[in-house]
């Protein structure tokens, strides 16, 4: 089974009102269901479905996502921090997995 | 360069027996300019989007369909009164239309964002913005795909 390590890129400081770009990876085979094993049978699908991006618990950036995005997702986004705080994030797929990460960021 | 043709890029994809990516299935049910209609009417609720106000950009050509970089970003202040909730993005070819729906927030800095999508085939994508005052953008380009959707 892929090893779904979630990366992150991101400062680690900031200043009030600065737009901070986030860059995202995670490994998954985001399994489209179009493909067929050597029997010519249909592998069912299997990707991550939904990405959300929290700071401070507030959310940021949502997608709604499926096979019409390559294998090991990557999303980059930005947001504009005006305090300190914890930004989350949460990937999950249609076997129910959930993944996360955390990082924090230090706002003058 | 040989001129690719749809016909010419199933043929390619068809003779692809291993296929890491998408891995299309034969001249199955891939995606219409109908479906992509569809997916568009039911995003805007049937509000006809408007050409321009955002961009799209995606190569002209992609070696891997697999993974095509895609960048979407909106003209938009992101200030009380005008500001984006969401993208949707969908391209005309796949066998699924609906590539993904991103959604912004009041803190998000710049209404932009870049991913990788697939592409099974050479095709039109389009990106579509809605915006708070409850209008619709768009924005389309075109991506030829010499190995389709099927990677190393």
């Amino acid at each position: 089974m892929a090893q779904s390590k979630p990366r992150i890129k991101l400062q680690k400081t900031a200043s009030k009102g600065e737009i901070v770009t986030i860059k995202t990876l995670i490994n998954h085979k985001m399994e489209s269901g179009s493909r067929k094993d050597k029997d010519g049978k249909l592998i069912p699908r299997m990707v991550i479905h939904t990405f959300s991006c929290h700071f401070n618990d507030n959310p940021i950036f949502e997608c709604d996502i499926g096979p019409g995005i390559s294998a090991n997702p990557y999303l980059e986004f930005n947001v504009k921090v005006e305090e300190s705080g914890t930004f989350r994030f949460v990937w999950e797929d249609d076997e129910g997995s959930v993944y996360t990460a955390e990082r924090k960021i230090e706002v003058a | 360069m040989t001129e690719l043709t749809r016909r010419s890029v199933l043929g390619l994809g068809a003779g692809m027996v291993v296929c890491a990516g998408i891995g299309l299935p034969l001249r199955a049910a891939l995606a219409t300019p109908e479906k992509l209609q569809a997916a568009i009417m039911e995003y805007t609720g049937g509000v006809a989007p408007a050409n321009g106000g955002m961009t799209l950009s995606m190569p002209e050509i992609a070696e891997n369909g697999g993974v095509v970089p895609m960048e979407v970003s909106v003209d938009s202040a992101m200030a009380d009164g005008d500001y984006v909730e969401s993208v949707l993005v969908a391209a005309e070819g796949n066998p699924v239309p609906v590539v993904g729906t991103f959604n912004f927030s009041r803190m998000s800095g710049d209404p932009s964002f870049s991913t990788r999508i697939r592409l099974a085939q050479s095709q039109k994508i389009v990106a579509v913005a809605k915006m708070s005052d409850g209008s619709f953008r768009m924005a389309e380009t075109v991506t030829k795909v010499t190995i389709g959707g099927c990677g190393g």
